[in-house]
């Protein structure tokens, strides 16, 4: 099928729109999402077998050929982001329907959540940087709405720093696309990048670079830049911190690891020199956060930022096992970040309090949820056979290779840390005396507890199958490494 | 005349982060604008401001000016007027129920 790569952008799409219509059906608006995600998950999977089998696919809209209309560009590394995307939609719109309550659901939560989607599949997969910006503020606009529906004070709070945050680096890339545009004078990434290898990276290209990093870091909390992430994602539900905890923050990485592969690879000098430094801060100073607090979101939250630092260090040093580390350990953290946010959300729903100091002894009445919290915690401190060793292994060995060897040193020593810190949640939360917690009888432990385990099972297999997924992620790199082929495929020249 | 255009978007950018940086959140939101408007002026600067007919094919003209950023802009402002207008909604909602406007006060983790 030609129009194959807008395939999981309609589905989202139509759906939210329906969904619109029937706000007050909620079990209605449940099917309905229910079996949209998880067509949206087959056509992701007919999408990467798809680009597996014949390379890159486009969808030059309307026709209109490619530096002229919109291109949405297909490669592996977007395929896989798609489908690693709708798989965590899924996770977390059954999880949603055991927690976030009536009163949300009445009030539009799922046609959001599916506009979410629309805009982090579209940003995963659009090939055009103007339209980038939009896909980013569909995104942004339905993570708003999520982060303050609701409307507690907290939430409200948050919201209010959130969106000034957003506003202004939409702002801002408004202006380096607007910078871009007067030098280029092309749109299309793909035309973006032939332009530039044309005229040579000059100054101001290595300018507008800086400027796409300081877009994109404020997106993906880089290093100066994640001031206002631990406490946006503090507000929220748990189901929607899950999506902006896996989601969000990497469609700023994406978008860093594109335009930095495709557009400005001609002289590397000084941005991946920046980009090196400022990944090593982010971890460590994500560490200090992740081992400060002893509130089991916060931990988690600053986990993330941590994740960021590896993802950016293995794009960075760029020889070939740290681009494939770095993709690796991208999909690897969305799937497990997502189940850790929805098992610490169980925690959260039993005790009734997110303090680590108030909890204990749960693994004596919810065994079940303990083992998975355990698996969990390994697989995200990259323990060998589950899913984070492969790709920070691939990081390591790139770091080292290209002899950045304090970098490396510290994503090794960052590993040790990101274990303490769920650990203390494991020893804290689940291990000594069990205390009675009120609300406890309410919580439909069982119900919820399919969501992430299938998203462990995943993340296990993704682990255990890393030779199986290998040829994938190499072809991902090789189009990361060689524009070329992008550029071909896309202008067919 | 795009150097007087980059001195005023220049004026604009000043100001709005002036503004946003300051305490009251009304003050903040009138800065947003203000940086939305020089965003968009910036597109069209730099979209060139060469002299040419409007973008209309009735004019018959020789030569146009640029219709791209044009499009880029009007599609900018529709989104940041969509922004905007929940973010003075937002304002308003959590004047009534935070009881402040003062960002100084909108502090803290716990959930007062």
């Amino acid at each position: 099928m030609i129009n194959l790569p807008i395939i999981p952008l309609l589905i989202p799409l139509l759906t939210g729109i329906i969904l619109m219509f029937i706000p007050k059906k909620v079990k209605l608006q449940r099917v309905i999402s229910l079996i949209a995600s998880l067509i949206t998950v087959g056509a992701a999977v007919i999408l990467v077998n798809k680009v597996y089998k014949d390379g890159i696919q486009t969808v030059n809209l309307s026709s209109w050929d490619a530096p002229f209309g919109i291109t949405l560009v297909s490669d592996m590394l977007s395929a896989l982001l798609v489908l690693t995307t709708s798989i965590i939609a899924l996770a977390t719109i059954i999880y949603s329907f055991r927690s976030i309550g009536e009163e949300r659901e009445k009030f539009y939560y799922y046609p959001v959540v599916q506009f979410l989607l629309v805009g982090v599949l579209g940003a995963f997969s659009t090939g055009d940087i103007f339209n980038m910006f939009v896909f980013f503020e569909v995104m942004l606009m339905a993570s708003y709405v999520l982060l303050v529906l609701g409307g507690t004070k907290i939430q409200l709070r948050e919201t209010i720093k959130y969106l000034l945050v957003n506003v202004i680096s939409s702002a801002l890339f408004v202006i380096a696309v607007g910078y871009l545009y007067s030098i280029v004078g092309t749109l299309n990434m793909a035309h973006i990048s032939l332009r530039i290898s044309e005229i040579g990276q000059t100054g101001i290209l290595t300018v507008i670079a800086i400027l796409f990093m300081i877009v994109f870091g404020i997106k993906g909390a880089i290093f100066p830049l994640y001031f206002w992430l631990p406490g946006s994602y503090y507000a929220p539900p748990v189901p929607v911190m899950a999506l902006f905890g896996a989601l969000l923050t990497k469609v700023g990485v994406y978008s860093i690891m594109r335009t930095y592969s495709l557009f400005f690879y001609h002289d590397r000098g000084y941005t991946y020199q920046i980009l090196i430094v400022l990944s090593i801060l982010t971890i460590i100073f994500g560490i200090i956060g992740a081992i400060a607090y002893w509130d089991v979101k916060k931990i988690i939250i600053y986990n993330i930022i941590i994740a960021i630092g590896v993802i950016l260090f293995g794009f960075a040093v760029t020889t070939e096992a740290g681009l494939s580390g770095s993709i690796y350990y991208l999909i690897h953290d969305m799937i497990i970040k997502a189940a850790l946010f929805l098992l610490i959300g169980m925690m959260i729903a039993i005790t009734g309090t997110s303090d680590l100091r108030k909890m204990g002894g749960l693994i004596k009445t919810y065994p079940g949820l303990a083992w998975t919290f355990f698996i969990a915690a390994l697989a995200l401190a990259g323990i060998p056979p589950l899913s984070g060793f492969v790709g920070k292994l691939l990081i390591v060995q790139g770091g080292f290779s290209s002899e950045y060897y304090l970098g490396t040193a510290i994503v090794l020593a960052s590993s040790l840390f990101v274990l303490f810190s769920v650990m203390k949640i494991f020893i804290n939360g689940f291990w000594g005396i069990p205390k009675t917690f009120k609300g406890e009888e309410k919580v439909p432990v069982r119900s919820l507890l399919i969501a992430p385990v299938i998203l462990i099972v995943l993340s296990v297999l993704y682990g255990v199958g890393s030779e199986a997924i290998n040829p994938f992620i190499s072809q991902a790199v090789e189009t990361l490494s060689n524009p070329t082929i992008y550029i071909e495929a896309v202008l067919k020249e | 005349m795009e150097i007087l255009m980059a001195i005023v978007i220049g004026v604009l950018f000043m100001s709005a982060t002036y503004l946003m940086l300051s305490k009251s959140l009304l003050r903040i939101i009138i800065g947003t604008g203000i940086l939305s408007h020089g965003a968009h002026l910036l597109l069209l600067t730099m979209g060139g401001l060469k002299k040419g007919a409007a973008p209309l094919l009735g004019e018959q003209a020789s030569s146009y000016t640029d219709p791209l950023p044009q499009a880029l802009i009007l599609t900018a402002i529709v989104i940041s007027f969509g922004v905007t207008s929940f973010f003075l909604v937002l304002a308003y909602r959590s004047y009534q129920e935070l009881g402040t406007d003062n960002m100084d006060r909108l502090r803290g983790n716990e959930k007062k």
